[in-house]
């Protein structure tokens, strides 16, 4: 997967902004959008989590589900086995089951990505295409608190090993204290980062941690903010942090895609993260996306899970669709 | 495939366990209608679901005895606590039938399955434990020491929403200590008389509640009738209207809730999303047949054009069909006769210049379907922006500042409800203020509270539902001199004897488990032993 060009982006943000992104033009921006009601986006996101969907359109979704699965691992003890463990649940789901789909990607700190393209094999590649992605945290991840120079480092790194998409943290610090323009430029030196010497990019996930911006303002801007600079996909949470995804957050972020669609016909992804355990949630998510933003969304370049333990939750599932009667969790394998 | 177009997923029918015929109920009893009885429908399919009697005349006055009698000889002698017990009792089985309640509501009337399920019937039973609340407090209700219940209510409800019009009723009058005859809409009969089977699986005494079934001349025989010391009627302001005429000289009392033509008035700072979710909900909740729907919009003029469109977006995704589906958002139009007028009013806006556009959904070929619907380029003068259409048409109109907005929103002879979005709390107040509408909702749309008062201004009706005011509705205050010592609680003629009897009974009868706790327990038991 490949993102889009830094060029593009940096002239259709000054286009949108009418100036240099700035924390005055920016602010000016950002707080002239349009508030949100945290009661009414509540219920609205409550109201798409009661719809009921059975039979064909569940079989349909548990499949979606784990295509646009990022499987993850995010721990300060991985090894390489660990990675490789994982790499090959992420090709193999179900060992029962052949027909069932492979996730898009997996999701690795920088230093894994060597071993995850290594057991990928043959298997590594665009997930539109029935292959699986590898995905790295970089930029000081999960907490962003560092210099530019070394987030650009561990960017390039990543990168320069293999990484096709790039999941870096926003400055919530600098955001929240209204340094918008820091924010701006951090994001797009990163995307700069993500360019190969072919000329390509890593597409680049900018995580908002919206668990630590807490008002859905805040992620509404930062969700603008963002896209502005250039990130192909707005993504809401480390996984490190309370609350992570939550299905209000992610309806606002979509909303926000589909406003950036309207206005200026580009395509923004987005990834929920953290939290999603459950089949019939990640369901919800589905019907969220499909009813804000339209089912052209339910792609992997324009949707994701980052999830770990969803993926047994949804091959249970599965299997008891085909079978009509639960099994257990000695039925799925761990990785 | 297409994943919008989700697999059925239909509520089941077979938890209803409905008769083939339903009779009035009269002094606790089911008994044959002395009218022609007629069938009532599912306006989604137009199958036949039952057969319902019609009250004549002299059924009328048969009822209006009982509810007399129940009221003289036990319920305005009862204490409020035990009064109370029956109230709970009756939102405990709501909430245990509540699934059949929903299905048979959205059976009967059309609307989703949703909506029932997640709106009507619990807010049934959250009415009926407000008011249980209340029924041994009648002291803080404003009145005074010891009000008086005011005797016999005879009370006429609506097709639109016809459990929840049922609870919003019967709960006060009961708590406040008056007796009950109630007729449901003839096109929406079904969940009144399941309600009949729970007041009897609660052993309600016989005449406290009675409901009665037939059209219109039924509900004028019933608000004529002798003995009626309180009419509450909640319908068209027309009918409204011809109540108020033929109480007028008597001594009953009146509350009316009728028709509305409510603004909802966007200003261009509002949460935009939320509000578009608002409007829907304003005009689009049980195909607009809410009396306080937002069926005016007034939109701030600069963000017309983006109001519109995203309108429009949203419109496009509302499911339209099966009522008992679990994903339908818009159900069926409850009647032939609503549907066309309903057509007959968006040809009239279509005529005077405004411009129709429909969302695009496919219609089922049976039953009585109509798309949401918007007008825009609607003027003021437009009948389609003066006369209620009760039905899921929006009309779309501008204003530039808030005093314009104020003046189109109150230019209307009805006054029931108002809506205003804004991200300004100041204004909310301020034009909040100014609106002549019995009530308003800011950031928000079609949410209700029994704790919280109903009614409207102007020819929208008078008093209020809901709250201590709908509480007040069904009480009067207690004669001078006669305080809190003496005083019978609203009995005319205080009999000492009959009144220790009936309560000592009654005492008894309501410290009894109701009918399906009994049965419940009984069935633990089996459970208990097979162990």
């Amino acid at each position: 997967m490949s993102g889009t060009s830094l060029v593009t982006a940096r002239e259709r943000a000054l286009a949108v902004l009418g100036g240099e992104p700035d924390d005055a033009t920016l602010g000016r921006y950002l707080h002239g959008i349009a508030g949100v009601d945290a009661v009414g986006l509540e219920q609205r996101a409550a109201s798409l989590a009661t719809r009921s969907i059975k039979t064909s359109s569940k079989q349909w979704a548990l499949d979606k589900i784990i295509t646009l699965i990022d499987l993850t691992t995010l721990e300060g003890a991985d090894t390489p086995g660990k990675v490789r463990s994982l790499v090959a649940k992420a090709m193999t789901p179900d060992p029962s089951d052949a027909t069932t789909p492979r996730v898009a990607a997996v999701c690795v700190y920088g230093d894994m990505v060597p071993y995850a393209i290594d057991a990928l094999g043959a298997a590594h590649g665009d997930p539109d295409d029935g292959l699986i992605s590898v995905a790295a945290v970089a930029t000081a991840f999960p907490s962003g608190r560092s210099s530019l120079e070394i987030k650009l480092a561990d960017t390039a790194e990543a990168v320069a090993a293999g990484a096709d998409e790039i999941d870096m943290v926003i400055d919530r610090g600098a955001f929240l204290a209204g340094r918008y323009g820091e924010v701006f430029d951090q994001i797009a030196a990163v995307k700069e980062a993500c360019r190969r010497p072919d000329g390509t990019s890593a597409s680049l996930k900018v995580i908002l941690e919206t668990g630590e911006l807490v008002t859905y303002d805040n992620v509404r801007r930062a969700s603008w903010l963002s896209i502005l600079a250039g990130g192909d996909f707005i993504k809401t949470s480390t996984g490190k942090v309370q609350p992570a995804a939550t299905l209000p957050v992610t309806l606002l972020m979509l909303e926000v895609v589909r406003d950036w669609h309207l206005m200026t016909g580009q395509r923004i992804g987005v990834k929920p993260a953290g939290g999603i355990r459950a089949s019939k949630d990640a369901i919800r998510y589905l019907v969220t996306v499909a009813e804000t933003v339209g089912e052209e969304w339910l792609v992997p370049h324009l949707f994701r899970f980052g999830a770990s333990s969803l993926l047994n939750d949804v091959l249970l599932q599965r299997q008891k669709m085909a079978t009509g009667h639960y099994s257990g969790p000695d039925y799925v394998t761990i990785d | 495939m297409s994943f919008l177009e989700y697999a059925p997923a239909p509520e089941s029918r077979a938890i209803l366990n409905l008769r083939d015929r339903y009779g009035l109920f009269i002094d606790g009893e089911f008994v044959d209608g002395r009218g022609t009885p007629f069938q009532t429908i599912s306006p989604s399919t137009e199958e036949r679901i039952a057969e319902i009697a019609n009250a004549n005349e002299a059924d009328v006055a048969d009822a209006v005895a009982a509810a007399r009698r129940a009221y003289d000889r036990i319920w305005s002698r009862m204490s409020g606590r035990d009064r109370g017990k029956y109230l709970f009792r009756i939102a405990r089985l709501v909430q245990e039938r509540s699934r059949e309640l929903a299905v048979a509501e959205s059976l009967d009337n059309g609307k989703p399955i949703k909506e029932s399920r997640d709106v009507d019937v619990p807010l049934v039973a959250a009415w009926f434990f407000y008011y249980a609340g209340w029924a041994d407090k009648l002291d803080h209700a404003g009145l005074g020491a010891n009000p008086r219940a005011l005797g016999v209510a005879a009370q006429v409800i609506p097709w639109n929403f016809p459990l929840l019009m049922l609870a919003w009723k019967i709960a006060p009058a009961l708590a406040a200590g008056n007796t009950v005859v109630l007729k449901p809409a003839e096109t929406t009969p079904l969940t009144a008389l399941i309600f009949a089977e729970i007041l009897q699986q609660a052993d309600l005494p016989p005449g406290v509640v009675n409901i009665i079934t037939g059209a219109g001349d039924t509900g004028a025989a019933l608000v004529q009738a002798e003995g009626v010391d309180k009419v509450a009627f909640t319908g068209s302001t027309a009918v409204g209207r011809a109540i108020a005429k033929q109480i007028a000289g008597t001594d009953k009392k009146a509350t009316l809730e009728l028709g509305g033509k409510a603004a909802n008035i966007v200003f261009d700072d509002a949460p935009i999303d939320q509000a578009i979710e608002g409007i829907v909900n304003g005009i689009f909740f049980n195909q607009g047949h809410v009396c306080c729907a937002g069926s005016r919009l007034l939109v701030q003029e600069n963000i017309h054009d983006e109001v519109v469109e995203r309108l429009k977006l949203r419109l496009s995704t509302l499911r339209l069909g099966d009522p008992l589906d679990k994903n339908t958002d818009i159900g069926a139009i409850n009647s032939k006769e609503q549907l066309e007028r309903i057509r007959t009013l968006s040809d009239v806006g279509v005529a005077e210049g405004a411009e129709r556009w429909s969302a695009p959904c496919e219609i089922p070929e049976n039953g009585f379907w109509y798309a949401p619907t918007i007008f825009t380029n609607v003027q003021t003068s437009s009948r389609i922006a003066r006369e209620e259409i009760f039905g899921p048409v929006l009309s779309v109109l501008t204003f530039r500042t808030p005093a314009e907005a104020i003046a189109k929103a109150n230019n209307t002879p009805y006054g029931l409800s108002a809506g205003i979005w804004t991200d300004k709390g100041s204004r909310i107040l301020a034009v909040a203020d100014q609106l002549r509408a019995g009530v308003i909702w800011a950031n928000t749309f079609n949410r209700f509270d029994p704790s919280s008062p109903f009614g409207g201004y102007k020819e929208s009706g008078y008093g209020r539902e809901g709250g201590r005011h709908g509480l007040a509705a069904y009480l009067s205050p207690a004669p001078i001199g006669q305080t809190a010592l003496t005083a019978g609680r609203g009995a005319a003629k205080p009999r000492l004897e009959t009144s220790k009897a009936a309560s000592g009974d009654l005492e008894t009868a309501a410290a009894r488990p109701p009918r399906s706790t009994r049965t419940r327990s009984a069935k633990a038991t089996t459970k208990g032993s097979k162990k």
